[in-house]
């Protein structure tokens, strides 16, 4: 009986050693991509479309913000962060210090919408407005031309890359947000917020906007696809692929893959625009 | 045989130890992680600074906020819970027939078993618009909404562990009290309960920590704002939320990572206050008789 077990208890140890090793076989390729959930749609659409076409190419993808997918490049678990921003310069340096040298590649642009609650009847905000609104000084709607209404202020948690972008783009760097702000943790939840509240005012990527929630203008100027690409939409973005070193073999297909047709169709139909 | 006993009877002490290695193991990560963050920040001025920006420049980690706000959700929630648990716990163990504890008591194990991002969810779509109207607020997300979204996850939690509680105590204590005449009622509130006591306490202790540290679902209702919640009406962000919410974009080993770390302190050291408090309890009304 002893030996019995033994022998399996071998066996199967044997087994798991060599499946172990199947690194050799070339026909398994496996990517992983971790980072911005704003790029997420993007790499997640990709990627499906592009396992269907390379049967033994295997992408597994991670949205958990822009940091973290840096922080997974710097620690080497990952093959491709993807990232709402650019790299910071601290960020650089850890990763330099850790052997990685971190490449960027643009994949896509994408332009903040400021969203309404659909009953209001507000169209623009100018960025005075927007930052006397998220930095708590204007708190009634009718300050700025809409009905006599609390301004219900949606923010993001401070880990999103959206909520960087906005602070950068929308309202200067280092200001501080009214304390009061609901913060929410996804572009998807601050569209539900705003949408079934009156008084609410949030920001989302331009691909969640829909008829649920009213995008308004910003300095005057619509968000959308022309105006963004065109440079004249204040608050639009580029949103990046990082690499360790310019990508080799299987990446840089897979990367060729979204810069190529395909690729920014992709990016257009999950509501980003297409850069190539 | 003999064998196989002495080999059950070495492992299973391994086994029972491997709890204790796990907590030793949490507790040591958490407070190296956290505590290098006191060198540069006094731990006073961490406890009682009015502001939380860690993502400003340059950060400033003020905790009151949110220690605030888990006081007010954790203790409100028990203010539901325990008066909600503890009576459902004696209708099912004294009072409920046959047909109505098999019925009742799995729905209230199972209402235990929903993953906390349901609950969220339920609070964000259901309860949030409720709330909003019902209160004539500007919206729906703020410290009642997670309370109430606590309470019923501490709810079975409280129920179940009370009723083991009450339903243990020996048969024979309340034999003698129906023998000198005692009705059914006087009978659970003068004998069975207070005899259940240590046991019940057990159970709010377990409840308040399911709701000190329920995450995911406070993330989600409690609005997540940063302003000291001077109202249960106000949004607020409780400790685990904002553990939750920022630990993503940290960067490991910055002054932000070790902050959040020192705010796991604060929950593990409200944890472990509570549970003295509890033991307090338990040991003061251990029934000694029988």
């Amino acid at each position: 009986m002893k030996k019995v077990l033994m022998i399996l208890a071998v066996s199967l140890i044997a087994v798991f050693i060599l499946t172990g090793c199947t690194r050799e076989q070339p026909e398994n390729i496996e990517i992983t991509m971790n980072g911005s959930t704003t790029v997420f749609p993007i790499a997640q659409r990709a990627a499906e479309v592009y396992m269907d076409a390379h049967l033994n190419v295997t992408i597994s993808v991670e949205g958990t913000g822009s940091g973290n997918g840096i922080a997974a490049l710097i620690d080497k678990t990952t093959d491709i962060a993807n990232s709402s921003r650019e790299i910071k310069a601290e960020e650089v340096d850890k990763a330099k210090a850790n052997g990685v040298n971190p490449y960027e590649t643009p994949i896509a642009l994408d332009a903040l919408s400021i969203v309404i609650h659909p009953s209001n009847p507000v169209n623009n905000l100018t960025q005075d407005q927007v930052k006397k609104i998220y930095t708590g000084e204007i708190t009634n709607w009718k300050d700025v031309g809409g009905p006599d209404l609390y301004i219900v202020v949606v923010s993001r948690d401070s880990s999103s890359g959206t909520y960087e972008a906005f602070i950068e783009l929308a309202l200067g760097k280092d200001t501080k947000i009214t304390d009061k702000a609901l913060s929410q943790a996804s572009n998807q939840v601050v569209k539900n917020t705003v949408a079934t509240t009156e008084g609410a005012i949030g920001y989302i990527g331009l691909g969640y906007v829909d008829e649920s929630v009213k995008a308004i203008s910003f300095e005057g100027v619509t968000p959308n696809k022309e105006n963004a690409l065109n440079k004249t939409y204040p608050l639009s973005r580029y949103l990046y692929m990082y690499t360790n070193g310019e990508p080799t073999g299987a990446v840089k297909e897979f990367i060729d893959f979204v810069l190529g047709e395909e690729g920014q169709i992709i990016a257009e139909e999950v509501g980003f625009i297409r850069i190539k | 045989m003999k064998k196989k006993r002495a080999i059950i009877e070495y492992f299973l002490p391994v086994f029972a130890y491997i709890a204790l290695i796990a907590l030793l193991g949490i507790i040591i990560t958490i407070f190296t992680e956290a505590l290098p963050l006191f060198k540069t920040i006094p731990f006073l001025e961490f406890l009682t600074g009015r502001e939380w920006r860690p993502t400003y420049n340059p950060p400033i980690f003020g905790a009151f906020p949110l220690i605030v706000a888990s006081l007010f959700v954790t203790i409100f929630s028990m203010i539901i819970a325990v008066p909600i648990g503890v009576a459902t716990s004696i209708y099912l163990s004294k009072l409920s027939g046959g047909f109505i504890r098999e019925f009742l008591k799995p729905i209230v194990e199972l209402l235990s078993s929903i993953p906390s991002v349901v609950y969220g969810f339920f609070g964000v779509v259901f309860l949030s618009p409720l709330i909003k109207d019902l209160f004539n607020l500007p919206f729906g997300l703020n410290g009642f909404n997670a309370s109430i979204i606590l309470a019923f996850m501490a709810i079975p939690t409280i129920t179940s562990i009370a009723e083991d509680a009450i339903s243990s105590v020996p048969v024979d204590l309340e034999q003698a009290s129906y023998g000198l005449g005692a009705s059914r009622l006087e009978t659970i509130f003068h004998i069975v309960i207070p005899a259940a006591l240590p046991g019940i306490f057990t159970a709010i202790s377990l409840g308040f920590g399911r709701a000190i540290g329920e995450t995911m679902a406070v993330l989600m209702v409690a609005g997540g704002a940063i302003a000291i919640p001077t109202s249960l009406f106000d949004p607020m962000r409780p400790l685990p939320a904002a553990i939750a919410a920022e630990m993503a974009e940290a960067p490991v080993g910055g002054l932000h990572y070790r902050a959040l770390f020192s705010l796991a302190i604060l929950l593990l050291v409200f944890i472990l206050f509570f549970n003295l408090i509890a033991e307090y309890f338990r040991n003061k009304f251990t029934f000694k008789g029988s």
